[in-house]
C-alpha cells in the first residue's frame, strides 16, 4: 500500500487549472516567456519575413560588427548572424519536438504495455530498455546519427531512440501501481477490453508525469542536437544550426566575438527556458515535490 | 544455500548485467551492419566500384562478410572476449592497444571531473538548503541552472578560444602529456576539460544535495542533536551530510554516463586523446571496426560503474544492507 500513497494518481485533483498555476510559479512564468519569445523568432524565420536570408552570402560585408542593419553582425561569409540564429532555433526546435514526440509515443506505449500486461511483454520491453540504458546518452545518439544518411529527420530519430527508454521507465512504475487501483480493477471487471482500460483509465492518470518529462526532455533534445551538430553529425550544411555555428566561430573569437556569442547565448536561453518550464510544471503537477521547495 | 545466493541482489544484478551486455553486443553489431556499405566500401571508398567480382569475393571472405550473420556475430563476440578487438585499417594498430592508451586518459578525466563536480556541487547544495528561498538559495539555484543549461561544447570552446586567443594560454596546443610522463603539464592540460565536465555534473549534484539536506534536516535526530547543543558546522557535516550521502553518491554514479558522453565533446575540443575521441575519429574516418569495439568497451565500462554505484550505496547505507 505504501507504494500507492506515493503515487501521483491524484493528477486531476492536484491542480484544477495547471496553466494558471504554472503562470503563477516564478520559474514557470520565466520559462514560458523565454521559450515563447524564441519560438516567435523561429516562426518569423520560417515565414521569411526577416530582412535577411540565413544562407545568403555577402562577401563585401563579412565579419561586420553588430549594427542597426545587422543586429547580431555578420559571419565570415557575410551572412546575417541574426537570421542564422533564428533559423537555427527553428531547426533545433523542429528536431527536438519531433524527437520528443516520437520518444513519448513509443516510450509511453512501451511503459503501458509492459506495466499492464507484465510477463513476457514486460520482460522484453524491460530488457530492451536496459540495453539502451547501457549506452551513455550522447554516445548512443552519436553512433546512431553516424549510421544513418544524415537529414534533419534521421538526427531527430537518433535523439528519439535515446529518450524512448526514459519514457518507458517513468511510465511503467505508475502503471504497475495503477493497475491495482480500485477504479482500474472495476473497469476491468465490467468487461471493458484491456486496451480500452489502458487508454481511458490508466493513460489519463499519467498526464502529469508525462508533461513534466516532455518539457525536460525537450531541453535535453535541444542540447543533444546542438552537441551533434557541433561535432559535425547534426543537421547537414548549409542549413544553419546553433551547434555548427559555434564550431565555425571558434577561430574568430578574437576578431568577431559576436559570431560565437550570439548562437551561444541563444542556445543557453532556449535550454534555460525549457528547463525553467519543466521545473515550474514539476512544482505544480508532481505531488512528490510539494514541500521540498 | 544456492537458492539464497541466487536471491542475493548482487548476484541477481550480476546476471541481469550479463544479459544486458549480451544485448548491447547484439545492438552494436546490428547497428554497424545497418550502415550503408560495408567494411570494403568504407575502407576503399570510391575505389570499391573498380573491384572485380573475384576481388570483391576475396575481400568478403577476408572480412568474413560471406558467412551467415550469426556466424559473423559469434565470431566477432568470441574475438572480443579473447581480447581481439580488431585492427584499425588506417594506422594498423590493434583496437585493444589503442584502448589501453585512451581509456586511462578518460578515466583520469572522469575522476578529476567528479572531484570538481563534488567540490562545486555539494557545498553549493548545502548553502542553498541552509536557508531555502533566501538570496543564497537563489545564487545556488542559478549556478545549478547554468550548469544544466550551458552545453559542454559551448563552455569548452569559449574557454579555450578566449584563453588561447586573448591571453595566449593554451597548454592543450602542446603534444598531450600522459600523467606518467609529465604530471605538471598533464594536469594543466586536464584542468579545463575537467572543469567543463565538472561544472556540468555539479548541477544535478547540487540539486540532489539540496533536496537531501532539506529532507534530512526535518528529521527528529537532527532536532535532538540541535537541542543537545551540537555546533552548527558539526551538525551539518556529521549529522546531516552523513545521512544525505546516499542520494548524493547515487546521483554522482549516475552522472558517469554524462561524463563518458561529454568526454567525446570535451576531448575533441581540447585534443585529449581519450576514448571519446577514439570513437569520434573512428566515425569520421569510417573505421567501423574501431567504432564497434570502442562503443562496446564504453558500454561495458558504463554498466560496471552502475553496478559499482549500486554496491557502494549498499555499503554506505546500513538500512539497505540490512534488508
Amino acid at each position: 500500500m505504501s507504494e500507492l500513497t506515493e503515487l501521483p494518481v491524484t493528477v486531476a485533483g492536484t491542480a484544477r487549472r495547471p496553466l494558471t498555476a504554472v503562470l503563477r510559479s516564478r520559474s514557470g512564468l520565466a520559462g514560458i516567456i523565454l521559450t515563447g519569445l524564441l519560438l516567435v523568432v523561429a516562426i518569423l524565420s520560417l515565414t521569411g519575413v526577416l530582412p535577411y536570408d540565413a544562407t545568403a552570402q555577402d562577401p563585401v560585408h563579412r565579419l561586420a560588427a553588430p549594427s542597426a542593419s545587422h543586429w547580431f553582425g555578420t559571419d565570415q561569409f557575410g551572412r546575417d548572424v541574426f537570421a542564422r540564429v533564428a533559423a537555427g532555433v527553428a531547426n533545433s526546435s523542429l528536431i527536438a519536438v519531433v524527437a520528443v514526440t516520437f520518444a513519448t509515443t513509443v516510450g509511453t506505449a512501451g511503459g503501458l504495455i509492459g506495466g499492464f500486461f507484465r510477463r513476457l511483454p514486460d520482460a522484453l520491453i524491460s530488457g530492451l530498455t536496459n540495453i539502451l540504458f547501457a549506452f551513455p546518452p550522447l554516445l548512443l545518439a552519436l553512433s546512431l546519427a553516424s549510421v544513418f544518411t544524415r537529414t534533419w529527420f534521421t538526427v531527430a530519430v537518433a535523439i528519439a531512440v535515446v529518450y524512448v527508454p526514459i519514457f518507458v521507465r517513468v511510465t511503467r512504475g505508475p502503471v504497475l501501481s495503477l493497475r491495482e487501483v480500485e477504479f482500474v480493477r472495476a473497469a476491468t471487471s465490467t468487461g471493458e477490453s484491456r486496451i480500452a482500460v489502458m487508454l481511458r483509465h490508466v493513460l489519463p492518470n499519467l498526464t502529469s508525469i508525462l508533461v513534466v518529462q516532455i518539457a525536460l526532455s525537450l531541453s535535453w533534445a535541444v542540447l543533444t542536437e546542438a552537441s551533434l551538430s557541433f561535432l559535425g553529425l547534426g543537421t547537414p550544411p548549409p542549413a544553419p544550426s546553433l551547434g555548427s555555428m559555434i564550431f565555425e566561430s571558434r577561430t574568430l573569437v578574437s576578431i568577431a566575438p559576436w559570431t560565437m556569442a550570439a548562437p551561444g547565448v541563444v542556445v543557453v536561453l532556449l535550454v534555460v527556458g525549457l528547463n525553467l518550464l519543466g521545473d515550474g510544471l514539476r512544482d505544480v503537477l508532481d505531488p512528490r515535490n510539494r514541500g521540498t521547495r | 544455500m544456492v537458492r539464497q545466493l541466487l536471491h542475493h541482489s548482487v548476484v541477481r544484478r550480476g546476471t541481469q548485467m550479463v544479459v544486458t551486455l549480451f544485448g548491447v553486443a547484439v545492438f552494436v553489431f546490428i547497428m554497424l551492419r545497418a550502415i550503408p556499405g560495408n567494411q570494403i566500401t568504407a575502407g576503399l571508398g570510391t575505389e570499391a566500384a573498380a573491384l572485380t567480382p573475384a576481388q570483391r569475393a576475396a575481400l568478403e571472405s577476408y572480412y568474413g562478410l560471406d558467412k551467415p550473420l550469426l556466424t559473423q556475430f559469434f565470431g566477432w563476440l568470441g574475438n572480443v572476449c579473447t581480447g581481439n578487438l580488431g585492427v584499425s585499417s588506417r594506422s594498423q594498430q590493434s583496437v585493444l592497444d589503442m584502448t589501453m592508451h585512451s581509456l586511462p586518459v578518460t578515466i583520469e578525466l572522469a575522476i578529476l571531473s567528479i572531484v570538481l563536480g563534488l567540490v562545486i556541487g555539494v557545498p553549493l547544495g548545502m548553502l542553498s538548503a541552509s536557508k531555502p528561498e533566501s538570496p543564497r538559495d537563489a545564487i545556488g539555484q542559478t549556478v545549478g541552472l547554468a550548469g544544466l543549461s550551458i552545453p559542454a561544447f559551448l563552455l569548452a570552446t569559449a574557454l579555450l578560444s578566449v584563453l588561447a586567443q586573448v591571453w595566449g594560454y593554451n597548454p592543450n596546443g602542446r603534444v598531450f602529456a600522459p600523467i606518467t610522463q609529465d604530471v605538471l603539464l598533464n594536469l594543466q592540460q586536464m584542468m579545463l576539460p575537467a572543469f567543463v565536465l565538472g561544472f556540468g555534473i555539479a548541477a544535478p549534484i547540487m540539486r540532489t544535495t539540496r533536496t537531501a539536506v532539506l529532507d534530512v534536516r526535518s528529521e527528529d535526530f537532527v532536532r535532538t542533536a540541535r537541542a543537545k547543543g551540537v555546533p552548527v558546522r558539526r551538525l551539518y557535516v556529521r549529522h546531516i551530510l552523513g545521512n544525505a550521502l546516499v542520494p548524493i553518491v547515487t546521483m554522482t554514479g549516475l552522472q558517469f554516463g554524462y561524463l563518458l558522453g561529454g568526454a567525446v565533446v570535451v576531448e575533441q575540443v581540447f585534443s585529449i586523446p581519450g576514448i571519446g575521441r577514439q570513437v569520434l575519429l573512428g566515425i569520421q574516418q569510417k573505421e567501423y571496426a574501431v567504432v564497434q569495439s570502442t562503443v562496446l568497451v564504453i558500454a561495458v565500462a558504463f554498466v560496471l560503474v552502475n553496478l559499482l554505484t549500486d554496491v557502494l550505496y549498499r555499503v554506505i547505507d546500513p538500512r539497505v544492507r540490512a534488508s
